[in-house]
This record gives structure tokens, C-alpha cells and sequence, in this order.
């Protein structure tokens, strides 16, 4: 990898910018990543979260990864965990709805109600 | 599945879930025949589930009774003229060999293989260590996270920045050697 000298300037400018972040209660955006939630079109979805989240400096965000939850049909979802709130979990996710997401629920602690699995489950 | 390499994320996950702490994962071309290798270190399979595990009705899941990912990989390999095996033992592992014929009209996109390699990292930035290896007449190429976390230490694999430069390199060392799109979401390259 002829790259690597480059690595080694992003760590050193990581490490003096967040120096080690101890503090593990942040919030936290869990993506389904099963064979169904891959095939609705997880992938973008959990790139855009990293970009997103980097995009908007959100501090203390950790974004990973689920199994499959049973509802396929929904897929991708994406279950989102503010430390002190209940889960909230949004459904048939696409990669331009990540920005709301994260502005709104994530730095403004107010869900996007509309995207959320109790909207979608409503207007069937 | 739209691409392979979206079947490769798929596929690696199982490697994943089997609590590998190294998957391997090769991708060699050689004219038209592209050999897609997933080997790990994880729990192995019995022989019994070894048997089925091309059956959609086979699934180490509790959630629902079908698995699909290994069905589809296998359909779409033999859609090409390739095909899918799968060799396992208990305690020492799982290798998965795909076989696609990519001049054959039915052979799916190689697709972002940079978004596979960064989404991988990205849900599983801890363990286990993932190297990605590419091989055509074009040369050779590497993304090996072993090296990568070496190098970042003590930072975690998941950082913003760090995910960007996976993006780039996987674009240089094994997308430019296997031929694909760019990547989805980072402007890597």
C-alpha cells in the first residue's frame, strides 16, 4: 500500500484533534446488515451515516452494525440510541434521508418522526 | 443483490458471525474467470450443516427459518457458468470459493468493492482483522487491516478519516487491478 506515509499524517492530526475519547455514552446508529437489509440497500445508507456524522462534526457517535430483526420488509432499518431516550427506529432508509437524521435526532435530540417505523406501520 | 459486491459484504458477514478473528478475502482474475476466495479462522460448520447450507432453508438465525444469502451467491455464480463451494470443518474454519465468468451477459457488476471493504470495517472495526487481496494481469494489490491498525494505533479503525483513506487505497489496490465502479459515497480516489 504506497499510501502509507498518508496514514500515518491523518493519525498524528486525529489524535491531536479528539485526543483518546474515553467517554462511551454517546449516541449510537445501529444499521441492519443482514442479507435482506444488504440487498435493500444497506450499505449506502450506513456510508452515509460516517459521512454524515463527520460532515456535521456530531461528537461521540459510534455507527455499527445488527443482524436481521424479523421485519425484512422494512429493511433497511436503522435503530438509533440516544443515551437517556427510548430506541428510535427508522425504516425503508435511503441515503438522503441520513441528513435530517442526524441533524435533527442526533445533534437536536427530536426523532424525524416521519421516518420512524411507527409512521410507516400507520399509513399502511 | 445488485452487484458481487454487495455478495461479498453478505458473504463475509457469515465470516463474522462465526467469530473469525481473520477473514481472508481474495479476488483473482485470470481472462474472463474471477475467483472470489472468503476463507476465515471462525467456528466451522458441521457436516451436516455443511450439507444444506445451499438450501434457502438452512440458517444458523433464530429470527426466521431461511437463510439466503449463500442461495443467491450461488445462483447468480451459476447464472455465468461458475459455481459456489464451500468447505468447513469444526474449530478450524470456513472457506467459501465463487466462481463467476465475467464475459458471460448474466455475470453481475464487480460493483463499489471500496464500499464493501470500508462498510466491513466500518461494522466491525474492532475484530476480526479483514485482508482483502486482488490479483489480475494488471498486478497485484492489498488492503490488510492487521497493517492498517498498526499503523493508527491506539486510534480505531472507524475513524471518519481513517474510513476516507481505506476508501482510496481500496480503490487503488483492488478495484483499478480488478476493473469496477467508483466508490458510492466517499470521493476516494
Amino acid at each position: 500500500m504506497k499510501t502509507l506515509a498518508e496514514l500515518e499524517a491523518i493519525r498524528q492530526k486525529t489524535l491531536d484533534r479528539v485526543g483518546l475519547r474515553v467517554d462511551k455514552d454517546g449516541a449510537r446508529i445501529v444499521v441492519g446488515m443482514a442479507t435482506c437489509g444488504i440487498a435493500a440497500g444497506a450499505r449506502p445508507v450506513l456510508l452515509s451515516f460516517v459521512e454524515e456524522v463527520k460532515k456535521q462534526g456530531a461528537e461521540n457517535v459510534t455507527v455499527s452494525q445488527t443482524g436481521c430483526v424479523g421485519m425484512c420488509r422494512l429493511e433497511p432499518m436503522v435503530d438509533v440510541y440516544v443515551p437517556g431516550k427510548e430506541k428510535v427506529t427508522y425504516v425503508k432508509m435511503k441515503p438522503d434521508m441520513v441528513e435530517r437524521i442526524v441533524k435533527e435526532h442526533i445533534i437536536g435530540g427530536n426523532p424525524v418522526y416521519e421516518y420512524t417505523i411507527g409512521a410507516a406501520e400507520q399509513s399502511k | 443483490m445488485r452487484d458481487i459486491s454487495l455478495h461479498v459484504l453478505d458473504i463475509v458477514e457469515n465470516s463474522v458471525k462465526a467469530k473469525a478473528r481473520l477473514v481472508s478475502v481474495s479476488f483473482s482474475k485470470e481472462g474472463n474467470a474471477l475467483t472470489i476466495v472468503v476463507d476465515d479462522d471462525g467456528c466451522g460448520m458441521s457436516k451436516e450443516m455443511l450439507e444444506n447450507v445451499k438450501s434457502p432453508f438452512t440458517t444458523s438465525r433464530t429470527t426466521r427459518k431461511v437463510g439466503m444469502g449463500i442461495p443467491l451467491l450461488t445462483e447468480n455464480a451459476q447464472l455465468t457458468g461458475g459455481d459456489v463451494k464451500i468447505e468447513s470443518e469444526i474449530g478450524r474454519g470456513t472457506t467459501l470459493t465463487a466462481l463467476f465468468y465475467t464475459d458471460h451477459i448474466d455475470c453481475l457488476p464487480l460493483g463499489d468493492l471500496a464500499a464493501t471493504v470500508q462498510s466491513l470495517i466500518i461494522a466491525n472495526p474492532e475484530s476480526p482483522d479483514f485482508d482483502f487481496t486482488a490479483h489480475s494481469e494488471r498486478g497485484d494489490g492489498e488492503i490488510d487491516t492487521r497493517q492498517i491498525r498498526a499503523l493508527v494505533d491506539p486510534l480505531p479503525l472507524s475513524e471518519p478519516d481513517i474510513i476516507s483513506w481505506i476508501g482510496s487505497a481500496a480503490n487503488e489496490e483492488l478495484v483499478s487491478i480488478l476493473g469496477g465502479t467508483n466508490n458510492e459515497n466517499f470521493s476516494g480516489t
